[in-house]
C-alpha cells in the first residue's frame, strides 16, 4: 500500500487539473489546472524512476550499491523545460486577453461583433 | 559527397535545416528585409529538395531508412540502446510530401500577404521553427522523441495564431488553441511513461515489438489516441479548430492544415505500428460473435468521425465569415479521414479494408491541399478588400480573375467533384465504407453534396453578382500569393488527372506500412541498425 501512493497523488494531481480545465471560467485557474496535471506527469515519471535500495545516478565515491537508470530522470528534466515554456506563453496570452477584455472570464471573452 | 551520402543523412538534416534557419533568420533579417524572405524561403526550398530526394529513393526502392542518434551499446542487460532513431518508410515519406509542399506555399504566400506586418522576423522565426517540428514529427521513430517536437509544433504555432495580437479574438483563439493541445501533449507523455513503464525503451520498433497488450496498454492506447485526436480537431474536441483557423493569418492557417494531419499520421503510426500486431485479437466472446479490438475501436472510430462529419458540414452551413466557414468544412473533411480509418480498421485484413486505408491516406493529402488552397484564396480576398465577412463581399470575379480560378478548383476538389483529387479519394473511401454498412456510404455522400452547397452559396455571394461601388478599386493580388496558390492548384489537378499513378506510387507503400508493421520492426530488431 505504502508504495501505491505517489501513484494515487498522480491520478489525483491529474484529475483535480482536468477539473480546473474543464469547469472553471477563470483563465488563470484553467492555467494552474493544467500546471497541475503537468506536475502529475512529471511525478509519474519520477516515480517510475525509483528502485528500491538503489542511489541516484551520481557518482561519488561509493560505487558498490546499484544506481537506478537516469531515463527518466532526463524525460521528467525536459519535460519540465517545456512545462516552463507553455507556461509562459499562455500566462502572456492571458496578459494580453486581460488588456483587450479587462476580465478573465472564459464567458464574456472573444464574444464581441466585428 | 555524391547523392547516395546526402539520401543517407536527408531524415537529420530534414529537421537540422529549418531549425538552423530558424535561428539565423533575425540575423539575417537584421541586414535586409527583401534577403530575410529569400533566405528563408530557400532554407524550406532545400528541406523540400531533401525530403523529395529521400522519398524518392523509399518510393522507388521500398527500403526503410534508419538514422541514428547516439550509441548503439544496450546499457542494461538484454535491454534496447537507450539513444534517438530516425525511422523513415512509406507512410513517413508521404507525409513529409505533405508538409514539404504546404510549407513551401506558406513561405512565398507570406512574402506578400504578410509584407505590412511589423514583427516579421519573430514570425519567420516561428514558422521556420514550426516546420523543424513537423518534420521532427514525421521522421522521428522514438516515443519522446515525438512528444518533444509535437510540443515545439504547438508552441509555435500557437504564438502564430495569436500573430494580430490587436484583435482581441485571435488572442482568444490561441490561448484555446495552447490549453488544447497542452492538455492533449501531456496526455501523449502520460501514455509514453506508461509505456515506458513496462517495457523499459522508448522506441517504436522495439515497444511494437514487445507490446503485450496488457491492461496498461490498453490504458496508454486510449490516452493516445485522445491525446492525438485533440490536436486532429475531432468532435467532441474540435472547437478549437473553427477559430484558430479563422483568426490566424492565412498563410498560417495553411501551415495548421499540415500539423493537424501530423497529428492523424501520429494517430495512425501508434495505433497501426505500436499495436498492430494485438489488433486482431478476440477481446470477449459472447455467443457465436467474438469481439475484437479492430472492430471496437474502428465502430468507436467510424462513430466520431461520422458525427465530426455532420457537425462540420451542418456548421459550416450557417456560418457567414468565411474563414470560419471554410474552416469548419475543414473539421468535414478532417471526418472524412477519421471514416476511412476507422472502416479500415473493422475490416482489416480484407481487401476493402485495405481499399479503405488507401482511400483514407490519399484523402490526407487531398484535404490539405484542397482546404489550404480555400484558405490562401479567404487570404487574397482579405488582403485584397480587407473583408471577411460574406454579406460584405459580392462581384469580386470581375476585379480578381485568377483568384476567382484558383477558388473555383479549390471548391470542386473538397466538395469531390470530378475531375478534381477529392473525387478519387472520396469515391476509395465510398466504395469500402459501402461495404462495410451502406448507411456510412449514404451519409459521407450526402455531406459531400451538402459541402458542394455550401461553397457553391460562398462562390454565389463573393465572386458572382454585379460590381460594387466600394469594390471599384480593388485589384488581383501580388504574384507571390498567385504562385502559392497555382503551386498547389497544380498538385490538385495532377493529382486529379492521375489517381492511379498517385495512388499506386505514393499512397500504396504508405498504406502498405500500416496494414502490415513487421517491415518496420524487423529494421530496427533485426540488426540492420548498427
Amino acid at each position: 500500500m505504502i508504495y501505491n501512493i505517489p501513484y494515487i497523488a498522480v491520478v489525483a494531481l491529474i484529475l483535480i487539473g482536468l477539473y480546473a480545465v474543464i469547469f472553471k471560467r477563470n483563465l488563470i485557474k484553467i492555467v494552474i489546472g493544467i500546471t497541475l496535471i503537468e506536475s502529475g506527469v512529471n511525478l509519474f515519471l519520477i516515480t517510475l524512476a525509483y528502485r528500491q535500495d538503489s542511489i541516484a545516478p551520481i557518482y561519488h565515491g561509493e560505487i558498490s550499491r546499484l544506481m537506478s537508470l537516469p531515463v527518466p530522470h532526463a524525460l521528467t528534466l525536459t519535460s519540465i523545460v517545456i512545462g516552463v515554456a507553455v507556461l509562459a506563453l499562455m500566462l502572456s496570452l492571458v496578459i494580453h486577453i486581460y488588456r483587450h477584455y479587462g476580465t478573465l472570464d472564459a464567458r464574456k471573452i472573444g464574444r464581441e461583433e466585428e | 559527397m555524391n547523392l547516395e551520402t546526402i539520401i543517407t543523412h536527408s531524415p537529420a538534416l530534414i529537421v537540422a535545416v529549418p531549425l538552423l534557419g530558424a535561428f539565423l533568420t533575425p540575423l539575417v533579417g537584421k541586414i535586409n528585409d527583401k534577403l530575410r524572405n529569400v533566405f528563408v524561403i530557400l532554407t524550406v526550398g532545400l528541406t523540400t529538395f531533401f525530403v523529395f530526394l529521400l522519398a524518392n529513393d523509399i518510393f522507388s526502392s521500398g527500403n526503410i531508412r534508419t538514422y541514428v542518434f547516439g550509441g548503439g551499446t544496450p546499457i542494461t542487460d538484454g535491454g534496447f540502446a537507450i539513444r534517438i532513431l530516425f525511422e523513415v518508410d512509406g507512410l513517413n515519406a508521404f507525409m513529409a510530401i505533405i508538409a514539404s509542399i504546404l510549407a513551401l506555399a506558406c513561405v512565398i504566400y507570406s512574402w506578400a500577404f504578410m509584407k505590412e506586418n511589423t514583427g516579421l522576423d519573430k514570425y519567420y522565426t516561428l514558422i521556420l521553427l514550426m516546420v523543424a517540428g513537423m518534420f521532427g514529427m514525421i521522421l522521428t521513430g522514438d516515443m519522446f522523441n515525438f512528444f518533444v517536437f509535437l510540443e515545439i509544433t504547438s508552441i509555435s504555432s500557437c504564438v502564430l495564431i495569436a500573430f494580430w495580437t490587436n484583435k482581441g479574438k485571435a488572442v482568444d483563439a490561441g490561448f484555446k488553441y495552447i490549453v488544447i493541445s497542452a492538455t492533449g501533449a501531456l496526455f501523449i507523455l502520460f501514455a509514453i511513461a506508461i509505456l515506458y513503464s513496462q517495457y523499459n525503451a522508448l522506441n517504436m520498433a522495439f515497444l511494437a515489438n514487445s507490446i503485450q497488450y496488457t491492461f496498461l496498454d490498453k490504458i496508454a492506447l486510449v490516452l493516445l489516441i485522445a491525446g492525438l485526436a485533440m490536436k486532429a480537431g475531432i468532435v467532441p474536441m474540435h472547437m478549437w479548430l473553427p477559430d484558430a483557423y479563422g483568426r490566424a493569418p492565412s498563410s498560417v492557417t495553411l501551415i495548421l492544415v499540415g500539423a493537424t494531419q501530423v497529428s492523424l499520421y501520429g494517430v495512425l503510426r501508434m495505433t497501426f505500428t505500436l499495436y498492430g500486431s494485438q489488433l486482431t485479437i478476440p477481446l470477449k466472446q459472447i455467443g457465436d460473435t467474438s469481439i475484437t479490438m479492430n472492430g471496437l475501436l474502428g465502430i468507436t472510430l467510424i462513430a466520431l468521425a461520422l458525427i465530426t462529419i455532420l457537425v462540420g458540414v451542418l456548421m459550416a452551413l450557417k456560418q457567414t465569415d468565411f474563414k470560419r466557414l471554410i474552416a469548419f468544412a475543414a473539421v468535414g473533411e478532417i471526418g472524412y479521414i477519421v471514416l476511412a480509418i476507422g472502416a479500415g480498421l473493422t475490416a482489416m485484413g480484407t481487401s476493402y479494408g485495405n481499399m479503405a486505408f488507401r482511400g483514407g491516406i490519399f484523402h490526407i493529402i487531398n484535404d490539405a491541399l484542397d482546404v489550404g488552397l480555400l484558405f490562401l484564396v479567404a487570404g487574397a480576398i482579405y488582403y485584397a478588400t480587407k473583408q471577411t465577412s460574406l454579406n460584405q463581399m459580392g462581384g469580386l470575379s470581375r476585379n480578381m480573375k485568377y483568384t476567382t480560378v484558383f477558388f473555383l478548383i479549390g471548391l470542386l476538389a473538397v466538395a469531390g467533384m470530378p475531375p478534381m483529387n477529392g473525387f478519387a479519394s472520396k469515391l476509395l473511401i465510398y466504395q469500402s465504407t459501402y461495404q462495410v454498412n451502406p448507411i456510412i456510404a449514404i451519409v459521407a455522400i450526402l455531406c459531400s453534396i451538402l459541402l458542394l452547397a455550401v461553397f457553391v452559396k460562398v462562390f454565389h455571394s463573393a465572386f458572382l453578382g454585379p460590381k460594387l461601388p466600394k469594390f471599384k478599386d480593388v485589384k488581383d493580388v501580388p504574384k507571390s500569393m498567385l504562385l502559392a496558390m497555382g503551386i498547389i492548384a497544380c498538385f490538385i489537378i495532377f493529382f486529379g488527372l492521375f489517381p492511379e499513378f498517385v495512388v499506386n506510387n505514393l499512397v500504396k507503400p504508405a498504406a502498405d506500412a500500416i496494414i502490415n508493421n513487421t517491415n518496420y520492426i524487423t529494421t530496427v530488431i533485426g540488426g540492420a541498425v548498427p
